[in-house]
């Protein structure tokens, strides 16, 4: 097990020092940074003077080090809008969107881990059927249209709900509700099939001639084997919400990190967009490598393979 | 006389299939004592596998399953709640399956799953359940049985699972085995060792065995009693010896010329085969369901079946001995 930790932990550090080198060099794909930076009517020595005062003129390998050992540092450089370290900026934004993702994600799994489990114990009765109504209806609903639909109903008709804002916890339950809505229909069908799967197997049938009781059939000898996909579907879908929660952070004007790198990008302001991709991406890559220790533990033949 | 330990009377199994139903299992009737092993021989689709699923009430839901008695021990199995079922499964009567390979949770280590029955049926302490795993690891011919106790399945070859397979059927001390071709899916060389294993266990631990299988060598070898099974019927019971030196039913005395007999099969001389298919089961089956690849076939054979005793040998045939009375060139062929 620890040689398996360690091998995943290898290949993740791999894996983040070839994304951390990528959205470096995004500063220079996007044209000559110098010139973005002083604006239209910027003369050529104004220009010439900021790619010296930033470095510009560097070569590129030598600037990449130089930004990896700030970055490690947790110095991201200065906003060139905001004329604000990066990091600070980024860090109080961020403490939004993680709470919002983790809020998300672990109502996804607490309605859809039951349901999908509930849907493969008694496949085309009721419940399955509920449950799949509404992972089509999760599918289909745009996050933008269910958010307001929240708002008018619960915040504007019933009033129990603040629209928006970060002041309390209420602010956060429609956003919560709408970003795990979407996360849901996918874990819900893949926890359902894999469900089908396992309780067909033969090793079922053993524990059963056991004389093991349903519940412990479902969920100790089922569950655990049908989790597994799942667990990596959910360390993906984490992922997302933390970077790809824009349009609901906007909805509910959570300004949390989503909504930053959108308005930063749209500013062209590079240090921030720089540092907000690469944090998104090694969220992704930590994600990655618990999802992979979790299945690990788990399963046991993932260990020695 | 005491009540046999299992009595089964008319147990009928249908299952609904698209477009009728599947009558797999159609009234079959055996007793088993303990200490007693049954054979149950028959080829895939007789239903062997399902008349030992419905012992253990494994069927599913979607599965009809009708008997006029199927008693375990004073126990009605078909009128006995979940609750009740669950209390016997694993602890006086216990399975061991087909394929060793998949019957074992690989998320799980052998110890384990090996104490799970132990702990769920008696109030015993971990280190107590964990001493007889080990214990039976050693009987059932696993060394370093202690240090086995935290592989997993994966860890382990074929013969070994199935040795573990053993061993857990045998954790609460069973009064019943059912083995369902226990020894299938093995090598042939490990074949023999495993049912020589389970058959030492099961004498001597006075228990009874369903084995269920379909290699006549292996019957003749522990069988103390036979059921031949032909598409959802019992054609032929009766103790191993008699069924041996004298086959009555024509289905019975096909299967056995279809293997060689030490000092009875001439060297080069062509094994015997049964021509034909076994017949759909779907929609009713009536008459003989063997007619149609009988040499003994009369138009009698349309009509009801009726079951013939002689002693403890009983089989279903309308030929009093099994022959159809003119056709003696076939008489001669397997008296010869």
């Amino acid at each position: 097990m620890l040689q398996f930790i360690l091998k995943r932990l290898g290949l993740a550090i791999l894996v983040a020092i070839t994304v951390s080198f990528i959205s470096f060099s995004l500063l220079f794909l996007s044209g000559d940074p110098a010139a973005a930076l002083a604006g239209e009517t910027a003369s050529g020595e104004d220009i010439e003077a900021l790619r010296r005062l930033y470095g510009f003129d560097r070569p590129m390998l030598v600037q990449y080090f130089d930004w990896l050992a700030s970055a490690l540092r947790g110095d991201f450089g200065e906003s060139y809008y905001f004329k604000l370290p990066v990091a600070g900026l980024i860090f109080d934004r961020l403490e939004v969107t993680m709470l919002l993702g983790v809020c998300g994600i672990s109502f996804a799994l607490l309605v859809a881990v039951p349901l999908g489990v509930a849907a493969a114990m008694r496949p085309n009765s009721i419940i399955d059927r509920l449950a799949l109504f509404m992972s089509v209806a999760g599918q289909a609903l745009p996050s933008f249209w269910f958010g307001l639909i929240l708002i008018v109903v619960f915040a504007i008709k019933l009033g129990w709900l603040p629209p928006s804002g970060t002041t309390s916890w209420q602010n956060f339950v429609m956003p919560t509700i709408v970003l795990g809505y979407y996360a849901m229909p996918a874990i819900m069908r893949l926890t359902r099939a894999g469900m089908l799967e396992v309780l067909n197997s033969d090793y079922i049938r053993t524990a059963r001639a056991k004389g093991a009781s349903e519940v412990r059939v479902m969920f100790k000898h089922a569950l655990r084997n049908a989790i597994i996909p799942v667990v990596s579907l959910a360390a993906v879908q984490m992922g997302f919400m933390l970077g790809g929660s824009i349009v609901v952070e906007s909805i509910f004007a959570l300004h949390g990190a989503g909504y930053l790198a959108w308005e930063s990008i749209a500013r062209n302001d590079l240090p921030t967009v720089q540092a907000l991709i690469l944090i998104f991406s090694m969220f992704y890559i930590v994600f990655t490598f618990l999802a992979d220790v979790l299945n690990a533990w788990l399963d046991p033949r993932m260990r020695s393979s | 006389m005491t009540k046999p330990l299992l009595s089964v009377q008319n147990l009928t199994i249908d299952i609904p299939v698209g477009g009728g139903t599947l009558h797999a299992v159609r009234g079959i009737d055996f007793t088993l004592d303990r200490g007693e092993v049954l054979c149950i021989v028959g080829e895939s689709g007789s239903g062997k596998s399902l008349t030992s699923l419905a012992l253990m009430g494994l069927l599913g839901k979607r599965i009809s399953c009708t008997a006029d008695q199927m008693d375990f021990d004073g126990t009605a199995l078909l009128e006995a709640s979940p609750r009740k079922m669950r209390s016997l499964r694993g602890a006086r009567m216990s399975m061991i399956f087909q394929e060793p390979m998949t019957s074992l949770n690989p998320a799980y280590t052998i110890g384990d799953q090996l104490m799970e029955a132990m702990l769920l049926h008696e109030n015993v302490p971990r280190s107590k359940a964990r001493a007889r795993a080990i214990d039976l690891l050693e009987k059932v011919g696993i060394t370093a049985a202690a240090s086995r106790l935290g592989q997993y399945p994966h860890q382990l070859s074929g013969g070994l699972r199935q040795r573990v397979m053993i061993a857990m059927a045998l954790m609460c001390g069973p009064e019943l085995i059912i083995a369902d071709e226990p020894t299938t899916a093995l090598d042939v060389t490990i074949q023999a060792q495993i049912l020589r294993l389970l058959v030492d266990l099961v004498r001597e631990m006075n228990m009874a065995m369903i084995l269920i299988t379909h290699d006549l060598g292996v019957v003749a070898r522990v069988a103390d009693k036979v059921a031949v099974m032909y598409a959802g019927q019992l054609v032929e019971t009766g103790p191993a010896r008699d069924v041996f030196s004298q086959p009555l039913h024509p289905y019975t005395r096909g299967l056995l010329h279809c293997i060689p007999q030490p000092g009875k099969t001439a060297r080069g001389e062509p094994l015997g085969t049964i021509p034909g298919i076994v017949p759909s089961l779907v929609g009713e089956v009536e008459g003989c369901v063997f007619r149609t690849r009988c040499e003994h076939a009369v138009p009698a054979c349309h009509a009801a079946i009726p079951r013939r005793e002689r002693g403890d040998h009983a089989f279903r045939c309308v030929h009093e001995d099994g022959h159809a009375p003119d056709d003696t060139r076939a008489k001669e062929a397997t008296d010869a």
